[in-house]
């Protein structure tokens, strides 16, 4: 069984002061085993958010099954199960990560990935080691640990909702456009950072709009335009680097 | 996974006024919105059920009029329903329909089971006694006796709240809006109740104020596990705090869902408005 497997999948949106149903996506497939890194291409506009969106029910899915083979409840069909199970599902399996930070007001970085960690239960003393680990691993400057994330820059706060979805060890991570609008150093770092994920055997779903950049770190391509997926060594042959 | 909520409410209706043949079959098409035009009945909550779990926030948002505050007031027993249930899951109470008790009955359960705090702190707090006196009559009235324990507890959530332990002697009159929210919310911490109503907390308050209330709110409930819901009609505010979210319109729940889904992908016209009308 695949740990994540995508079947007929759909996607409309009703915009009631228009009186229109717009179609965001629809006859997606795929699937994603145990430890795998599936990257997700397509232009701007051609529904990659929206298919991470509904994987994490931030988005109502119409049609179609997302199968996860989940810890807590076996293989549930991620668009019909409770929204109870749902936020079990976040709280321990599921992360999903953008460049957008959505945080509590006047909280530290340090805080906020303590925080993440003292929800799922763990003690103070050990929710602030390892949240320093945490914030270490992912080359957030120590500097800014106990400063509010306001002021911190693109590829800062993408780094800090790494730290907060990871440090909680999930089972999948969602990357939703990690390296949207970074210079190129910066993606340098997303790229090691995905890297280190993959070590620690995390399976990934994560979207990009330039797949180049991703060449050889992929275990599979999904292409929105074509509807394909692309395996094994085609992706990026012999472009490690 | 099975959970039982701890707080089961059905079908719960109010109303002002008597009705008329007009509206009494309740047929909403009949009405203005949520007042009968030909015998002036207002239905302020009408048929909802809703369930709480443990340890999660409920967010309901809705318009001003749209039975919210109504809602909260029908569980507190501030006032009376019309019709409907709820079921509280503690071993004392299981199964049985609160609405229904005497009303000594539904005290013992604002005393023991219950928090609840109010937009205007008048109503939460008697303004002419101590701080540390409104606490304490919280505590008594959920069976205390121990005039140095109380003290104590006092102490710790006033402290917790961020209220100088020199000014707790103070009646709540002198201090500021958010500094009478915050005893308000030490009051209703105080019988460490497993259920909490929060009603329109933070509005009024201004934004620094308003993040510390926040904060404690968050903080309450990592540490001490209490479920609550928590009405207001900041998107901003429910966003922070709720995992799952009802909208409400003319008394009627019309959306509910994650909160972030309710925010991001609305279902209904009304809900979709009120999104598309986020600063």
């Amino acid at each position: 069984m695949a740990m994540l497997e995508i079947a007929g999948f759909e996607k409309r949106f009703t915009i009631h002061h228009l009186n229109k149903v717009m179609p965001a996506i629809k006859d997606i497939h795929f699937s994603l085993e145990t430890g795998e890194f599936i990257g997700i291409v397509g232009k701007s506009g051609s529904g990659k958010s929206t298919i991470l969106k509904s994987i994490y029910r931030t988005y109502l899915p119409d049609h179609g099954k997302m199968m996860y083979d989940s810890s807590a409840f076996g293989v549930v069909d991620l668009a019909h199960i409770t929204e109870r199970q749902m936020l079990h599902l976040r709280k321990y399996e599921i992360g999903y990560v953008s460049q957008f930070l959505n945080v509590m007001p006047r909280t530290t970085c340090r805080q906020l990935v303590t925080n993440a960690l003292l929800e799922m239960g763990s003690t103070e003393a050990v929710a602030g080691g390892e949240a320093e680990k945490a914030l270490a691993h992912f080359e957030i400057d120590p500097k800014l640990w106990d400063s509010y994330p306001n002021t911190f820059s693109g590829g800062e706060k993408l780094r800090l909702n790494i730290a907060m979805a990871t440090v909680k060890q999930p089972r999948l991570l969602l990357l939703d456009e990690p390296t949207a609008s970074l210079d190129q150093q910066s993606k340098m770092k997303v790229r090691e950072i995905i890297e280190k994920l993959k070590l620690n055997g995390t399976t990934l779903v994560g979207i990009f709009h330039d797949i180049e950049f991703m060449e050889g770190l992929c275990d599979k391509v999904y292409d929105m335009q074509t509807r394909k997926l692309t395996v094994g060594e085609k992706v990026g042959v012999g472009a490690e680097s | 996974m099975h959970e039982e909520p701890i707080l089961k409410v059905r079908n719960l209706r109010k109303q002002f006024g008597p009705g008329c043949s007009h509206c009494a079959n309740l047929d909403s098409d009949r009405l203005e919105k949520n007042y009968c035009t030909v015998c002036g009945t207002v239905y302020a909550v009408r048929d909802v059920s809703l369930d709480l779990y443990p340890g999660e926030i409920l967010g309901i948002v809705g318009e001003s009029g749209s039975g919210k505050s109504t809602l909260m007031q029908c569980l507190y027993f501030d006032t009376d329903v019309a019709s409907g249930e709820a079921y509280i899951h503690t071993p004392a109470l299981t199964g049985t329909n609160v609405f229904e008790l005497s009303s000594q009955q539904k005290r013992s359960i604002r005393n023991h089971d219950y928090g609840m705090v109010y937009q205007n702190p008048v109503h939460g707090l008697k303004m002419n006694f101590s701080s540390v006196g409104n606490i304490a009559e919280k505590l008594i009235a959920a069976g205390n006796r121990n005039v140095g324990e109380m003290e104590a507890t006092s102490k710790r959530l006033l402290e917790n709240v961020h209220i100088p332990l020199h000014r707790m002697k103070e009646e709540p009159r002198n201090f500021s809006g958010g500094m009478q929210q915050r005893v308000q919310i030490a009051k209703a911490l105080s019988n460490n109740p497993p259920i909490l109503f929060l009603d329109e907390v933070t509005t009024g308050l201004d934004l620094s104020v308003q993040a510390n209330v926040l904060d404690l709110i968050k903080k309450i409930q990592r540490e001490l596990g209490i479920s609550m819901i928590v009405v207001s009609h900041d998107l901003a505010v429910i966003r922070m705090l709720a995992d799952r979210t009802i909208v409400m319109l003319n008394g009627e729940i019309i959306e509910q869902g994650l909160t972030d889904q309710v925010l991001e992908d609305p279902q209904h016209a009304y809900t979709q408005q009120l999104v598309y009308s986020l600063l």
